[in-house]
This record gives C-alpha cells, sequence and structure tokens, in this order.
C-alpha cells in the first residue's frame, strides 16, 4: 500500500533530479525573479529620498527590507500552474495522470515544494547579498518573527489553491492567456509586489483587503518586519483562513465540474 | 539596398502567415493592453506621493514609456524573431540552407522572421510619446526632433548589436533559447529613467546590457535633457558596437560546422 507521503518522497526526487538537468534555465529564472523587485525598491527609494526621507510611512532603509522581503515571499508562494494547466489540457497530457489513484493536485503540490526547496537554496543567499548593496533597516519584534512561519504557510497554500483553481478555466478557454494576464495585473499591484500597500489610494486599499492577493504577499511581509500589531496580525490570520477554505471548496467544485468537460484531445 | 528589399520581402511574407492567425492579433492586443495598464498603474501610484523622480516630472517619464514601448516593438516585430529562429537553426543545422543563399548571411539571419502583430507596441509607443510632448507642452524644435531620431536610431543599432552579440553565442553553446527571457526582464528595468537605480545596477543597464542607451537616451533628447556628450557619446557607440558583433559573427560562422558535414 503506497501512501501518500511515499508520493511525496518519490515526487521530491524525480524534481529534484530533472531540475538540475536545467542548471541555466534556473539560473535565467532567477535573474527573473530579482530583478522585478529590485527595479521597484530603486524606484522607491528614489521617491523616499526625494520627498525627504520618508513616504508613507517607509524610508529608503524600509523599502529596501520591504521589497527584499517580498521578493523571497514571492518566490516561496509563486506557482506556475496557470500556465501549465492549459498545456495539459490542450495536449491532452492531463489524461495520465487522471489515471493515477490520486487526485492529480497532490502532484503539482509536491512538485512545487520540492521545486522551492531546491530554488531557496540560491533565493536566501542571493537576498542576503542585495541587503549588502540596498542596506535595509528592520525594527521587528521576536513574536512576530515566530508568528510569520505559520503566516508564510498559510500563504503558500493559499496562493497555491487559488491560482490551480484560476489554471481550472483552461477546461472551458482555449487560450487562457488574457484570464492570466488580468490575474497577474491585479495581483501585482493588490499584493504589495509593486508598492506597499499603505501607499494605494484609500478605495484601492479596500478592494485589496477584500481580495486574496494581498494575503499571500503583503501579510506575511508586513508581519515579518513588524509593521503589524498582535490584533492586526490575527485579522490577517483569520483572512489567510478564511480565504483557504473558501479557495478549496471552489477548488473541488471547479475541478468536479471542469474534469467532465474534459475532452482528452490528443490521448 | 539589399537589405531593405529583403526585409520588404520578409514584412510581405510574415504579414501573409500571420493574417491566417487573425486571432493572434487579439491575444497580442491584450498583451500590449495589459503592459501599457501595468506602465501607468505604476507612474500614477509614484506620482501620487512624488512630483519629480530623480529629476524627471510625470510628462517627461511618459516619454521613457513611449520609448520603451516603442524600441521594445522593433525588436520584437523583426529582430528578436528572426534572431531567435538563428538560433533555432543552429540547433537543428538547417543554418546551412541561410549561408549557401547568395546574400549575406548576417542580414538574411537578422530579418528572416517578421511577426507583425507585436507592432502593436509600436502604435502604443508612438501614441504614448505624442500624449508626453503633447503634456510637456513646449513645441519640439527641428533640433531635438533631429537629436530624438539620431538617439533612437543610435539605440536601436546598439540593442541590435548585442542582441546580435548574444545569438551569435548559440554556435558555441547550442542551447540558448532563454537568453531573450533575460533581456526581456533587463529591458524592464528601462520602463524606469536610469538616474534611479544604484551606480552599480546603472553601469550594467548601460554598458553590460545597453537599455539606457536604448530608452533613456531617446527619451532624454526628446524631452530636451540631453547633454550633446551623451548624444555623441551614444552615436559613437552606434558606429562601434555594430562593427564588433559583425566581427564576433564572423568568428562564430567559421565555427559552425553543419548539420550533415
Amino acid at each position: 500500500m503506497i501512501g501518500l507521503a511515499d508520493l511525496y518522497r518519490a515526487q521530491f526526487r524525480t524534481t529534484l533530479a530533472t531540475q538540475l538537468q536545467y542548471r541555466v534555465a534556473l539560473v535565467i529564472w532567477l535573474l527573473g525573479l530579482v530583478l522585478s523587485p529590485v527595479v521597484y525598491l530603486a524606484v522607491w527609494r528614489a521617491v523616499a529620498t526625494s520627498q525627504g526621507g520618508a513616504v508613507g510611512g517607509f524610508t529608503a532603509g524600509e523599502f529596501s527590507a520591504y521589497f527584499l522581503a517580498t521578493m523571497v515571499v514571492n518566490h516561496a508562494t509563486f506557482t506556475w500552474i496557470a500556465w501549465e494547466f492549459e498545456y495539459r489540457v490542450r495536449q491532452g497530457t492531463l489524461s495520465p495522470l487522471l489515471l493515477r489513484p490520486v487526485h492529480p493536485v497532490h502532484r503539482d503540490v509536491a512538485e512545487n515544494l520540492s521545486f522551492k526547496a531546491l530554488t531557496l537554496v540560491v533565493v536566501l543567499p542571493v537576498a542576503g547579498l542585495l541587503s549588502l548593496a540596498f542596506r535595509p533597516t528592520v525594527a521587528t519584534t521576536p513574536w512576530a518573527v515566530l508568528a510569520f512561519v505559520p503566516a508564510l504557510a498559510l500563504a503558500i497554500a493559499l496562493r497555491f489553491a487559488v491560482e490551480w483553481t484560476l489554471a481550472l478555466a483552461a477546461f472551458w478557454l482555449t487560450r487562457v492567456e488574457a484570464l492570466n494576464r488580468l490575474y497577474f495585473l491585479a495581483a501585482l499591484f493588490l499584493s504589495g509586489q509593486a508598492v506597499p500597500l499603505a501607499l494605494l489610494p484609500a478605495p484601492v486599499r479596500l478592494l485589496a483587503d477584500l481580495l486574496p492577493f494581498r494575503w499571500f504577499i503583503a501579510f506575511p511581509v508586513e508581519l515579518l518586519l513588524g509593521r503589524l500589531s498582535p490584533a492586526g496580525a490575527l485579522l490577517g490570520f483569520a483572512a489567510q483562513a478564511g480565504w483557504l477554505a473558501v479557495a478549496i471548496a471552489l477548488l473541488r467544485v471547479v475541478w468536479g465540474r471542469g474534469v467532465r468537460r474534459y475532452g482528452a484531445v490528443g490521448a | 539596398m539589399t537589405f531593405l528589399r529583403l526585409l520588404w520581402l520578409h514584412v510581405r511574407i510574415g504579414v501573409l502567415n500571420e493574417l491566417q492567425y487573425r486571432g493572434n492579433l487579439v491575444v497580442q492586443a491584450v498583451e500590449s493592453l495589459f503592459g501599457l495598464a501595468s506602465a501607468l498603474l505604476g507612474l500614477g501610484i509614484v506620482f501620487a506621493k512624488t512630483e519629480t523622480l530623480v529629476g524627471w516630472r510625470p510628462a517627461e517619464l511618459l516619454a521613457i514609456v513611449g520609448v520603451y514601448f516603442l524600441v521594445g516593438g522593433i525588436t520584437r516585430v523583426v529582430v528578436q524573431p528572426s534572431l531567435a529562429r538563428f538560433m533555432e537553426d543552429v540547433r537543428l543545422g538547417t543554418l546551412d540552407f541561410a549561408l549557401t543563399k547568395p546574400v549575406d548571411a548576417q542580414i538574411l539571419a537578422s530579418v528572416r522572421q517578421v511577426e507583425i502583430w507585436k507592432g502593436i507596441d509600436i502604435v502604443v509607443g508612438l501614441g504614448l510619446l505624442a500624449v508626453s510632448l503633447a503634456r510637456v507642452g513646449e513645441s519640439v524644435g527641428a533640433a531635438r526632433a533631429l537629436a530624438f531620431l539620431g538617439a533612437l536610431a543610435a539605440g536601436t543599432t546598439i540593442v541590435y548589436s548585442f542582441l546580435l552579440v548574444l545569438a551569435t553565442c548559440s554556435f558555441w553553446f547550442v542551447r540558448l533559447q532563454n537568453i531573450f527571457v533575460i533581456f526581456q526582464s533587463m529591458y524592464e528595468a528601462g520602463r524606469w529613467p536610469i538616474g534611479v537605480y544604484p551606480p552599480w545596477l546603472r553601469g550594467t543597464l548601460t554598458f553590460l546590457v545597453p537599455v539606457g542607451f536604448a530608452i533613456t537616451v531617446p527619451a532624454e533628447a526628446l524631452v530636451g535633457r540631453l547633454s550633446s556628450a551623451t548624444l555623441l557619446g551614444a552615436i559613437a557607440l552606434a558606429v562601434v558596437a555594430p562593427f564588433l558583433a559583425r566581427r564576433f559573427w564572423l568568428v562564430g560562422v567559421r565555427h559552425y560546422s553543419g548539420a550533415s558535414a
């Protein structure tokens, strides 16, 4: 009897072996991951400097800390499933996955986690090097750093569930490109990747509170940097848990309906 | 002249090809639209908090975004797809067919593939430049227009030479498809004036990956912030860079052994 744990272990080994074959691709992907936060970091540092040292409660050093933490959290949480699922449905490569006796989501979870475990070994030193260049200032508390760990775990689960559900749109649409682009545009501004949410106008901030994006990037980042009160942290955990429950429920419903529409083209 | 005739020929083939896939127009339009939206939202949020960014006023920064789209569009319509096809040809050995043709192989490899829908970015870029000029509110004299065109031509030439050097590397490293992805993410840093970056990154974006020459310098020319020394420097580099890229290309071609050989 093979349990889920064995499945995850096996997937971990295969992913590791596969990724180590494509070392150059890893480096290229890393450059993209690093450059985008560095661009926003530099821009906001310049804004802070031109406003006499601080803007919206952020000094230049705090912007550095914010965007470097965002880089790490974004790396830990990001998924590529929205692009891959379209390919699976269009090319019919979903079919063999359906034949396996476990839900296909497990394979993706395992693959995602093992990829992150591998790349975090590179991302953390890179973040360290960048902090030498950008000199972040952090004033956090021990409880906030401790609370960051479960917040990050919930953030990974939440973003994965949301984006896996979004990817299922491929069952109904042949080209999901436009939908994905819209999603990533919304995520860029509402999750706190392009700008700390505190600097957005009030109506947009309200929108960010109501949508899930903020809870899988900005919330863990602000928590880690000690920018949240204990009450704010509790509210954040509640929002994460609530959205996670909604996303998993949606995932099950949408998957059930979508898989019935699947025509297994090419299989 | 051969160059222009060849380019025109491949533009026509490209048009005929892409007219079969009219849906791609919609996909490309959506892509350009979201690219534009993200650029403008970024500008909007930044300028809600400050009047100037390293000395650039909002309307002037719009010129940078315009040049970003314009030069990006130009390279994505013809240069990038052609060089991508060239690298694939090296990998498969089918470059033989290009090398045996009676025209210069470098020219052929640089214009062979035209993706016209990417031209939407050129239109978007020109539109942004027009809006920027109207907002800046000064009339652009002949001298400034000439400086802009010169800087734009120089920047495009420098970027072309850079991409040619990258692509030529595929003679030695066969699988290099992703190398343009690196360029793309570096290029995106050019949506902001390179003055916002710390010196080490500014140096990288000027001399290692010539994004500064491609975007910031032409935009500076248009809004009248360009010193004649920088313009002369850009033009000098635009003369030297293609020459060096050409030398490198020739070395690479000599290194190519073909598929069947």
